[in-house]
């Protein structure tokens, strides 16, 4: 008989082993699945897990990885501050969008305007419209105490009405021929997003996410609001007696994780999408709590979570058009990952026990 | 020898530094790529266009290859999912939907020496041809058909997004519509999606719950018939493909996208060597755009001046938009015996007369 006794503190050796453990019953029960489908499973792993990094065209597939991860890791981070701190922002994808609008808001207002502060403008416009939209369940939940998963998650929806509202009416190319979506930002160079090396797929989004994983490493390691974050989530109730507002902190979290979406989301459409257009958003701001969670909340294991995300999306695609994978498999495979993550996590909190049925 | 002067062409493209890019693999079989926005089980958009590449392996055999992705984003990720196949070799690849119209721009201009062919965008170049189908077309014989249908005289119809293609059947479908029955009213519902089964099933119940007896659709899954089956007496019409398995009732006809025969000319073109950039916009004359059987619960008469009008769309001898034609707002748009010419149709952003409600902006 199997028995879980409750760790008086949680495995340490367990939290490292429980993504890896994770993301290997992934890959065993993903290879059975496709398996199931008829292909060969070795193949499909390798393609999606190695290709990438390593086949003929790699060198292509490399900066990819880049551009995909980026969005994922800068969200990510935000999120991972609230997550600690038992502050729930589900709404990342929304607070994406709405940077994305007010950032492109601003490059659209001044085209066709050459001079080089219109793209740093552009990204505090970003996080500024993340951080407005995450502000609204945040100041909500201080104020009247609503829940703050239900208000930001409702928020998504508003974000993409608004989305497709701009993408047709004011922010509409005025010489698309009647189309919907945006100029595209990637073509007007004061506003665009660009390689900074070519080839390479490094962008300013990459850049702010790997500065915001550095920045979120030391706050966390060495600030005290850091330890702050660390304390209200894992003893609310001393939390309060050493002084730590919660208000305030729900304030900082959100707003902290808005911002941060916000200019995920500015970022992309200067750069890799160039246009506001309806489907803007991919999910990176739902992906993101994947990437949170699978890299521990903690900043560096975010940035290779982010890493290994972004393999199954690029790795994904190629075994779509080499073998003939249905895309629903790839998405299968990638939801498969949390769920094993939080499966696996009874061995971080609980010892496993196997105990002789003892005779009353 | 032919093979030889492949790779022969295939190294001195690459000797002329394009871009940098290495040269591309070159076999004997000819790739074609495929790149969908949405599953390839969806029923409707995507599922024609698979149907199409089926139909270029079984045209050619052994002399093709084809590759796919489904479910692409109108992104970056297409920008990438086109690289690849560039990459791989892929000589001819079909970019299906509107929305991959600057990404497949982009792809064309780093790969000179493969073809591109884009559905429904007005952006070409040398190596990018555009194509798409007169759906208005198909649209005024099912206008014909529902107006003749009706019994309250309420026409639901789901839009997908205001864009000109999705305005262009509203206004097809309702002339044809008042033309045989006057008194026949469109409610409009947009669900903001091209394919998503729930928001659909929702929009045909919000427009069944106003009355209407009969749902046209612009969005691609099957969700609309079955919402319409579950509540009876009410009529729909296949999007797309010609989701049969609705027949005979609620789906009385459909509207089909027939994409096989161009795609099999367009990669025969490539073969031969004769494939040059277009912007080509077909109908029913073409074959490009067909009916679906008019089922039995249409009555004969009605089926067959349906079919009459079809016919006379394909010859050419009717046009759905053909005037004296007024704008929503009251103003003249087509003169007596007029018709509208491509540019107007393909820019489309207003209602005809009587058709009431503003268009989202």
């Amino acid at each position: 008989m199997i028995v879980l006794d409750k760790r008086p503190q949680p495995s340490r050796l367990w939290s490292y082993a429980a993504p890896v453990l994770a993301v290997v019953l992934t890959m065993l029960v993903g290879g059975v699945l496709f398996a199931a489908l008829g292909k060969n499973p070795v193949a499909v792993i390798r393609t999606i897990f190695l290709d990438p990094l390593f086949s003929e065209f790699a060198w292509f597939y490399r900066p990819q990885l880049l551009i995909k991860g980026a969005p994922l890791v800068l969200i990510a981070v935000g999120l991972s501050f609230g997550f600690r701190a038992g502050i729930w922002n589900i709404g990342a994808e929304g607070q994406y969008i709405i940077g994305a609008l007010c950032g492109a808001a601003v490059g659209l207002a001044l085209y066709p305007a050459e001079t080089r502060w219109i793209f740093p403008l552009m990204i505090v416009a970003g996080a500024f419209g993340g951080w407005v939209w995450a502000m609204i369940p945040g100041v909500l939940k201080v104020k009247f105490g609503t829940n703050e998963i239900l208000v930001s998650l409702m928020l998504v929806y508003v974000a993409e009405s608004l989305l497709a509202a701009m993408a047709l009416g004011p922010m509409k190319n005025p010489d698309g021929m009647g189309f919907p979506g945006s100029r595209n930002l990637a073509q007007y160079p004061s506003a665009a997003n660009l390689e900074l090396v070519a080839g390479t797929g490094l962008h300013w989004g990459v850049v702010a996410a790997l500065i915001a994983v550095i920045f979120a490493y030391v706050v966390l390691a060495r600030h005290i609001f850091g330890f702050q974050v660390r304390l209200a989530g894992q003893a609310p109730r001393a939390a309060r007696f050493a002084g730590v507002d919660p208000a305030r902190m729900v304030l900082i979290c959100m707003g902290l994780s808005g911002a941060l979406a916000g200019m995920a989301g500015l970022f992309e459409v200067a750069g890799p999408a160039g246009q506001v257009t309806i489907d803007f958003n991919v999910g990176y701001g739902f992906t993101a709590i994947i990437v949170a969670f699978l890299g521990r909340l903690h900043p560096v294991g975010i940035l290779l979570a982010g890493g290994l995300m972004a393999l199954t999306y690029i790795g994904g695609g190629i075994a779509q058009s080499n073998l003939g994978l249905p895309a629903a498999a790839i998405s299968l495979l990638q939801g498969m990952l949390l769920f094993f993550l939080l499966a696996v996590d009874v061995l971080t909190h609980y010892r496993v026990r196997f105990a002789a049925r003892k005779v009353a | 020898m032919k093979r030889r002067t492949l790779l022969a062409s295939g190294a001195a493209a690459a000797a002329l530094g394009l871009t940098g890019l290495p040269a591309l693999a070159q076999d004997a079989k000819t790739k074609v790529g495929f790149i969908f926005v949405g599953p390839v089980g969806d029923g409707g958009w995507t599922y024609q266009h698979n149907e199409g590449r089926l139909a270029v392996e079984q045209e050619f055999g052994d002399k093709v290859e084809t590759m796919f992705v489904e479910s692409v984003p109108e992104g970056p990720d297409a920008v990438r999912v086109m690289t690849d196949m560039a990459l791989k070799g892929a000589n001819l690849i079909f970019t299906t939907s509107f929305g991959y119209m600057d990404q497949t721009v982009e792809v064309a201009a780093k790969f000179p020496d493969v073809k591109f062919e884009h559905a429904t965008g007005f952006k070409d170049a040398p190596n990018l041809a555009t194509y798409s189908a007169r759906f208005y077309e198909g649209r005024a014989v099912q206008g014909h058909i529902a107006g003749h249908m009706t019994k309250s005289n309420v026409i639901g119809y789901i839009g997908s997004f205001p864009i000109p293609e999705v305005i262009r059947g509203i206004n097809s479908s309702y002339l044809a519509a008042k033309a045989v029955n006057p008194d026949v009213q469109f409610k409009i519902v947009w669900a903001y999606t091209w394919f998503d089964p729930a928001k659909e099933a929702e929009a045909a119940n919000v427009l069944i719950e106003q009355g209407a007896d009969v749902i046209l659709q612009h969005t691609d899954s099957t969700a609309p018939q079955a919402a319409a089956q579950a509540k009876g007496d009410v009529i729909t019409f296949g999007q797309a493909s010609d989701m049969a398995e609705y027949a005979p009732n609620p789906r009385v006809s459909s509207i089909i996208d027939n994409w096989a025969p161009y795609y099999i000319d367009r990669t025969r073109a490539v073969m031969d060597g004769t494939w040059e950039t277009h912007q080509v916009w077909e109908g029913i004359g073409d074959g490009m755009v067909k009916i679906g059987e008019i089922s039995d619960a249409v009555p004969a008469e009605v089926k067959a001046s349906a079919e009459a009008l079809r016919d006379s769309i394909g010859a050419g001898e009717t046009h759905p938009f053909t005037g004296p034609l007024n704008k929503q707002d009251g103003s003249a748009w087509l003169a007596e015996g007029e018709t509208a010419d491509d540019g107007t149709l393909q820019g489309m952003n207003f209602y005809v007369e009587g058709i009431e409600g503003d268009i989202p902006s």
